[in-house]
C-alpha cells in the first residue's frame, strides 16, 4: 500500500537520473565511439562515424542507472536486510565445505575420466595463480603493505632458474630452493628502503621497483637476451627420472613399466604447482597463529597501535616482503620451468595487477577467498580467451565495482586467528569495521 | 656546448608536458589525499580526442593554422574534462570513507578501464599524424651542429605557460580557488563552513583532466603518433614529477615536471637511451625514500 502511495516520485525522480546519466554518456561516447580513426589506405588517418553504437550505449547507460536507481529506493522501503547479509549466515556455514571439496577436486583432477591436456595445463595456470595469490596475501592481505611490483620477485624467480640452468647447468631440484632465496633476497632489499613509507607511497615505489627489474631484464641483452627471452629452459625429473617423449631407459615411462606419454610430463606439473600451492598455504596458515602472523595482522590494523605495543615494526615488514617474495620466486621458477621460455613480457604491471586483484577479490587475507578468485579470474580469461580487450575492460570493471561493493571482497568473512572464550566467524560487514 | 642547449630546450617542452600532468596528481592528491592512477589515462584519453578533434576539424577543411589548434584544445578540453568528472563520480566518490586502500585499487581498475575501452574504441593501432606544426628558428650554430627551437616547441612552452598563468589566478583568486584551498587544508572543517565538499573535489578533478587534455594535445602535436598505452608511462613519470616536486605543492608540480623533463633529456642524450625509463623511476624511489615531502612540499605530521 505505501509501496503504491511512493512509486510515483520515485519513478520521476529515477527517470530524471537516468535521464542525465544518458546525457553524460551521450558527452563520453560521442567522440570516443562515435568517431573512430582508422588508417586508410594511403597511411593517413580518416574517421568513421559510428552513431548507432552510441545510441546504444546511451541505451545501455539509461536503463542501468534507471534500473539502479529504482532497485536503491525500493530497496530502502523494504527495510529488509540486504541481500548479502542474508547470504553471509549460509555462506559461511557452507564456507567450512567448499574447501575440502576443492582440494579433494584439485588433487582428484588428473584421474577424472575426460579430463585432457587442455584442462590440465588450464589447471596448472589456476594452481599458479592461486600460489602467486596466496604469496601476494601474505604482503597485502596479511601485513596490509599493498605491493604492486609483485611481479618482480615471480620474474626474479623465473629468470635465476633460468639462468643458472643456462649458465651453469644447475638442475631444477637445486635451482627451485635457489630462486626462492634470491627472490626473498631482492625481498629484503626492497623492503629495506621502504620501511618508513605506508599506503599509497609503498604501493608506487613497488611499481617503480617492478617496472625496474622488468626494465633490466629487458635491456640486459648481453645476460638475459633481451626481448627474445631465455628458451630451451630444462624440465623437471621425477627423482632423477626424466619425462622423454619416447620413453627409453632411464625415463620416468621405463621405470615404472608405463607407456611412454607426453600426458605424464603434464600430471608431474600439475601435482607440483599443486603441491607448491598447498605448501605456500600451509606455511601461511601456521604462521597466522605464530607470533609472527599476529604481529602482520596487528600492524595492518593499526602500525603505531602496534609499534607502541612493541612489536618490532622492522622484522614484521620485511619477513612479509620476504616470505611473500620466496613464494613469488618459487612460483617464478615453476613457471620458467613449465614454459621452458621465459622473456620480459611475461611480467608486466598488468601482470601484478592481475595477482592483486585476486587477492582484492578474495578478500585480503582470506585463503579460500584467493582461491576462489583465481579460478573464477583465470578460468574466465580462459572462457573469454577470443574477446581479448574487452576481457580486461570487464576485469579493470569488475575491481572497481569489487571496491564499491563490498571493498573487503567476496568471501569477506573470516575466523579470527585468537578469540577469547568462543570462536566466531566475523561478518564481512564488521571485518569493513577493522574487527578482522 | 651547442649540444648541450639543444638538450635544455627539448627538455624544458617535454618537462612542460610532464608539469601539465603533475599538477592534476598534485591537486588530487592535496585535496583528498588519494593517488589517482586512472591521471595518466585521462592524459591518454585527452590526446585521442585531440586527435578526434584534430581529423574532424581538418578534413572538414574549415579551418587551419592557429585557429584550428585553439579549437582542438578547447574541444579536448571539454570532452576529458567531462571523463576525469565521471571517473571521480563512479570510481571513487562512492569510496569516501572504505578502507584506505580501496580508492588506490579503484583507481588502478579504472586505469584498466580507460586502457581497454580506447583499444576497444579506436583499436590497438598506433595513431600517426601528419606534423601539423612545421618550422622554426635555428638559434645558434657550432660547427655542423645547429641548435633548433622549433614553432612547435615554442607552442607548447607558451600555452603551457599561458594555461598556467589562468591556473594560477584561479586558485589564488577566486572563490572556487579559495573552497579548493580550504578542502586541501581540512576538509570536514571546510564543509561545516559551508563549502559543497563534493563539488569542490568535483572541480578539481575537472580542472586536472582539462589540463592533462593540454598536455595530451601537445604530446599529440609534438610526437605525431599516439597508442592506448602512453598513459601508463607518462603518467608514473609526471606523477615523479608531482612527487620531487613536492606533492600537494602547485609550483612544486611545474617545477619537477621540468626536472623530469630535463633529467629524461641529458640522460637520453649522454648515457644511454634504453635506460631512460630506469632513471625515472630511480628518481620516482629514491625521492620518496629519502625526501617524501619533495623540493617544495609541506612535511606531513602524523596525528594519532
Amino acid at each position: 500500500m505505501s509501496l503504491a502511495r511512493t512509486r510515483r516520485p520515485v519513478l520521476g525522480a529515477a527517470l530524471k537520473d537516468a535521464g542525465l546519466a544518458a546525457l553524460v554518456a551521450a558527452g563520453l561516447f560521442l567522440p570516443m565511439v562515435g568517431l573512430r580513426t582508422d588508417v586508410g589506405p594511403t597511411g593517413a588517418l580518416f574517421l568513421r562515424t559510428r552513431w548507432t553504437d552510441v545510441l546504444l550505449l546511451m541505451a545501455i547507460v539509461f536503463a542501468g542507472r534507471f534500473l539502479l536507481r529504482f532497485w536503491q529506493e525500493w530497496r530502502a522501503e523494504r527495510h529488509g536486510p540486504s541481500v548479502q547479509k542474508r547470504l553471509a549466515g549460509p555462506l559461511s556455514r557452507s564456507g567450512r565445505f567448499v574447501a575440502p571439496v576443492l582440494l579433494l577436486f584439485a588433487l582428484l583432477l588428473p584421474a577424472i575420466p575426460g579430463i585432457g591436456r587442455y584442462e590440465l595445463d588450464l589447471g596448472i595456470l589456476v594452481l599458479t595463480y592461486v600460489m602467486l595469490g596466496w604469496g601476494l596475501n601474505i604482503v597485502v592481505g596479511l601485513a596490509g603493505l599493498l605491493d604492486l611490483g609483485y611481479v618482480a620477485f615471480y620474474a626474479v624467480g623465473a629468470y635465476s632458474y633460468a639462468l643458472l640452468a643456462q649458465y651453469f647447468g644447475l638442475s631444477f631440484w637445486i635451482c627451485l630452493p635457489l630462486a626462492g632465496l634470491l627472490a626473498a633476497f631482492w625481498g629484503i632489499l626492497l623492503g629495506f628502503p621502504v620501511l618508513r613509507l605506508r599506503g599509497d607511497y609503498l604501493a608506487i615505489v613497488t611499481l617503480g621497483f617492478g617496472e625496474i627489474i622488468r626494465l633490466v631484464l629487458l635491456n640486459w641483452v648481453s645476460l638475459t637476451g633481451g626481448p627474445n627471452g631465455i628458451s630451451g629452459i630444462p624440465r623437471p625429473s621425477f627423482f632423477g627420472l626424466a619425462f622423454t617423449a619416447g620413453g627409453g631407459p632411464g625415463s620416468f615411462a621405463d621405470f615404472f613399466g608405463l607407456e611412454p606419454s607426453p600426458t605424464h610430463r603434464v600430471v608431474f606439473l600439475y601435482y607440483l604447482i599443486l603441491a607448491l600451492a598447498l605448501l605456500t598455504n600451509w606455511v601461511t596458515l601456521r604462521l597466522r597463529r605464530q607470533p609472527l602472523g599476529r604481529a602482520w595482522e596487528a600492524m595492518r590494523e593499526d602500525e603505531i597501535a602496534c609499534r607502541s605495543l612493541g612489536i618490532n615494526i622492522t622484522t614484521t615488514k620485511l619477513t612479509a616482503f620476504a616470505l611473500g617474495a620466496m613464494f613469488g620466486g618459487f612460483a617464478g621458477a615453476f613457471f620458467a620451468t613449465r614454459q621452458a621460455f621465459i622473456s620480459p613480457e611475461s611480467f608486466t604491471f598488468i601482470e601484478s595487477a592481475i595477482i592483486l586483484a585476486i587477492v582484492v577479490l578474495g578478500g585480503l587475507g582470506s585463503q579460500l577467498g584467493v582461491a576462489i578468485a583465481a579460478l573464477v579470474l583465470i578460468g574466465g580469461f580462459e572462457v573469454f580467451r577470443d574477446l581479448q580487450e574487452w576481457r580486461m575492460l570487464v576485469f579493470g570493471a569488475a575491481m572497481v565495482l569489487i571496491m564499491i561493493w563490498k571493498p573487503r571482497g567476496l568471501v569477506g568473512s573470516r575466523n579470527p586467528t585468537v578469540a577469547l572464550g568462543e570462536k566466531r566467524t566475523i561478518s564481512a560487514a564488521m571485518v569493513a569495521e577493522g574487527r578482522g | 656546448m651547442a649540444y648541450a642547449l639543444q638538450q635544455l630546450i627539448n627538455g624544458v617542452s617535454l618537462g612542460m608536458i610532464y608539469g601539465l600532468i603533475a599538477i592534476g596528481y598534485t591537486m588530487v592528491y592535496g585535496i583528498i589525499g588519494m593517488i589517482n592512477f586512472a591521471h595518466g589515462d585521462i592524459f591518454m584519453v585527452g590526446a585521442f580526442l585531440s586527435l578526434i578533434g584534430l581529423l574532424l576539424i581538418t578534413s572538414g577543411g574549415m579551418l587551419d593554422g592557429t585557429a584550428a589548434i585553439i579549437l582542438v584544445l578547447a574541444l579536448s578540453m571539454v570532452f576529458t574534462a567531462l571523463y576525469g568528472w565521471t571517473v571521480e563520480r563512479v570510481a571513487y566518490r562512492p569510496l569516501r570513507g572504505s578502507f584506505r586502500l580501496a580508492p588506490l585499487i579503484s583507481a588502478i581498475g579504472m586505469s584498466i578501464v580507460l586502457q581497454n575501452y580506447v583499444q576497444v574504441a579506436q583499436g590497438a593501432r598506433v595513431k600517426p599524424i601528419e606534423p601539423v606544426v612545421q618550422g622554426g628558428f635555428t638559434l645558434m650554430r657550432d660547427g655542423s651542429f645547429a641548435v633548433q627551437l622549433s614553432t612547435m616547441q615554442i607552442l607548447i612552452i607558451t600555452t603551457t605557460l599561458a594555461i598556467l598563468a589562468i591556473f594560477t589566478w584561479l586558485v589564488t583568486r577566486t572563490p572556487l580557488g579559495r573552497a579548493m584551498r580550504a578542502c586541501e587544508q581540512d576538509r570536514r572543517m571546510a564543509s561545516l563552513l559551508g563549502i559543497d565538499t563534493d563539488r569542490t573535489i568535483s572541480v578539481t578533478f575537472v580542472i586536472g583532466a582539462s589540463l592533462a587534455a593540454v598536455a595530451g594535445t601537445m604530446y599529440l602535436l609534438r610526437y605525431g603518433v599516439i597508442d592506448f598505452y602512453i598513459g601508463f608511462l607518462v603518467g608514473v613519470k609526471a606523477f615523479t614529477a608531482a612527487v620531487l616536486g613536492g606533492i600537494g605543492s602547485l609550483p612544486g608540480a611545474v617545477l619537477g615536471g621540468l626536472l623530469i623533463g630535463l633529467i629524461e633529456t641529458f640522460w637520453s642524450a649522454y648515457f644511454s637511451v634504453q635506460y631512460k625509463d630506469v632513471a625515472a623511476f630511480s628518481i620516482l624511489i629514491l625521492t620518496l625514500v629519502f625526501m617524501p615531502t619533495g623540493l617544495l612540499g609541506r612535511a606531513e605530521v602524523e596525528k594519532v
